[in-house]
């Protein structure tokens, strides 16, 4: 029993019950400490996850390589991000309460379990444990009609999620015969055509991915939980539960599944080209900001399902590319919506952004950057992200959900540059209050990555290259 | 003499599961109602389980079972907090007044 294989969740899950000892006993507030423990603890997990030795533990239930490792830094470092982006924001909204951070790290653990998933019964655990602390942060701000409502939705069709998931993972335990996922390639490698029970399943945990990932058809909670929620939760929701429910999806469909990608593809090349033409058309009516985002959202993960549906070496790797530099721009751009306050009240209309290249050039420049990045204009790292999931797309002959891909990128672009013209061109609102600490440190970090990862895109590129090899052998 | 076998189990929790499925959109009265769906959606998954662990001579399906079961538990007590704080800032909770978050 080499549970020691395991050791980042159980640190991490050791220092989430340490925390909320320490956060329950004193009598004073003491959201500032706990949440700087928190993400002390998650900097300790990513040492550990970059230490760790390479295998399976627990018969076969947990798997720990290099994907894994990749997936996981990048959760813990959206996590992270996220934390700070909370930090001052809950304090002016009068939500500091040690338990937020906690939450996090519970879901971080989560992200974690479902990462290294090697087994439909850990992948069901995992997802569970991202789940249910992420239907207590939607309803965090719970005297807000709002956040109450965003929560109530998100709890109904996450579960409804889950039960389909499970549902289908009956089916495959029934038809296959095994629940872990190397005795599944295994199983329906062996025979000539496999069983209907199987394929139905296979369609059932699929859907349940996508709800996670809110690609379309199963997008629906997505701007309405954005909106709902408070501004530093879903930038956490648009980030880091992203990345788990991907690195799930990807090594289902390229290990237990990849032998019978004929049985996928399709819908993983509808929905990605689905996903692509919805964020693009949906976003341009958009008044409200994070409305906007949630839409805008749904369209990168239509590129990075671009990649998971060519599939091979350079469409997985384009898939990882892609979903690092989603991540850093996506907080970035968040970080600048949560620091729209106006004389102490949060504000989120795209008109409210207006004269602030002025009023506050730096975050305007930022924002710019973000939004620039996101439209896919060189040399922002946004470009190189969709340079590699539509390079080999051309080459492996997808060429119309590339071309639908490029065309819905310029439709995109209109909203993003209308969000850059508004912050340049309108006449000046009066200025946001004072940008909190955090958001700056944020802010300057994805904002020099976003601008400057043409100079030195190979580390990246390498570590993606290294995490789909240990997946694909 | 009718012997129960893995179809018919597997028919009951096909039919479980649609009416836990409806249950959630054809619902146009309570929150509780949707709730109950949920809970009807993970019972037929046990039930499937359960019946595949059986015929396939294997335990992990009952395992697996075990899990949803204690997760099911967590998820109704989220479940309910989360519809008394909606209660809270609505009075109400008709499905038909879950509409505050549109466009």
């Amino acid at each position: 029993m080499n549970w020691t294989l395991a050791l980042p969740e159980l640190v991490l899950s050791v220092c989430g019950l340490a925390i909320l000892v320490f956060g329950v006993i004193p009598k004073r507030d003491m959201t500032f400490p706990c949440t700087m423990a928190v993400i002390g603890a998650f900097v300790l997990t990513g040492v550990l996850v970059i230490g760790q030795a390479e295998g399976t533990a627990f018969g076969g239930q947990y798997v720990a390589d290099d994907f894994s490792a990749f997936m996981k830094l990048l959760s813990l470092a959206a996590a992270a991000l996220g934390l700070l982006l909370a930090l001052d924001w809950n304090a002016k909204e009068g939500l500091s309460r040690f338990e937020f951070p906690v939450l996090v790290l519970f879901a971080t653990v989560g992200m974690m379990v479902m990462i290294s998933a090697n087994d439909l019964m850990s992948l069901y655990l995992g997802l569970e444990l991202l789940s249910l602390p992420l239907y207590v942060l939607a309803a965090f701000d719970r005297d807000n009609p709002r956040s109450a409502e965003a929560g109530l939705k998100y709890f109904i069709l996450g579960s409804l999620a889950s039960g389909m998931l499970l549902y289908g993972a009956s089916l495959i335990y029934g038809f296959a015969g095994t629940t872990n996922f190397d005795r599944l390639a295994d199983a329906l490698s062996a025979e000539a055509g496999i069983s209907a029970g199987v394929v139905v399943g296979i369609v059932f945990v699929i859907a349940a991915l996508a709800f996670k990932l809110a690609a379309v058809p199963f997008h629906m909670w997505t701007p309405d939980v954005y909106e709902g929620a408070p501004t530093p939760v879903t930038a956490f929701f648009a980030s880091a539960p992203k990345v788990a429910a991907l690195a799930l999806l990807v090594r289902v469909l390229s290990g237990p599944f990849g032998e019978v990608i004929g049985q996928w593809q399709q819908v993983v090349v509808l929905s990605a080209i689905l996903s692509m033409v919805l964020g693009a058309f949906a976003a341009i009516g958009q008044r409200n900001v994070k409305r906007l985002m949630a839409y805008s959202s749904i369209g990168h993960v239509g590129f990075i399902l671009m990649g998971l549906a060519v599939g091979g070496e350079t469409g997985l790797r384009g898939v990882l590319v892609y979903t690092a530099i989603y991540i850093a721009m996506n907080i970035g751009a968040f970080a600048v919506l949560v620091a729209m306050r106006r004389n102490g009240r949060a504000v989120e209309g795209v008109d409210d952004l207006a004269g602030l290249g002025r009023t506050d050039p730096a975050m305007a420049l930022a924002m710019a950057i973000f939004m620039f990045s996101m439209a896919g204009v060189p040399p922002m790292a946004g470009f190189f992200a969709k340079i590699y999931v539509l390079l080999p797309a051309i080459e492996q002959g997808f060429w119309g959900m590339a071309v639908i891909g490029v065309l819905s990128s310029v439709v995109s672009a209109y909203y993003y540059l209308r969000i850059v013209k508004v912050m340049y061109f309108d006449a000046a609102a009066t200025g946001f209050d004072l940008r909190p600490a955090g958001v700056s440190v944020v802010l300057a970090g994805t904002g020099l990555f976003t601008l400057f990862f043409f100079l030195f895109p190979a580390m990246l590129l390498d570590a993606a290259r290294h995490a789909v090899a240990a997946l694909i052998g | 003499m009718l012997t129960i076998g893995l179809a018919h189990y597997l028919t009951v929790g096909a039919i479980l599961f649609v009416l836990g499925i409806f249950g959630i959109f054809l619902n146009r009265k309570n929150v509780i109602v949707i709730l109950m769906s949920i809970e009807l959606i993970l019972l037929s998954v046990n039930l499937n389980l359960v019946a595949f662990s059986s015929s396939l001579d294997d335990l992990a399906g009952q395992v697996f079972a075990m899990f949803i079961l204690t997760v099911a538990a967590a998820e109704a007590a989220i479940g309910l907090a989360i519809v008394v704080i909606y209660y809270r800032n609505h009075g109400s909770i008709e499905v038909e007044d879950i509409s505050a978050l549109k466009g």
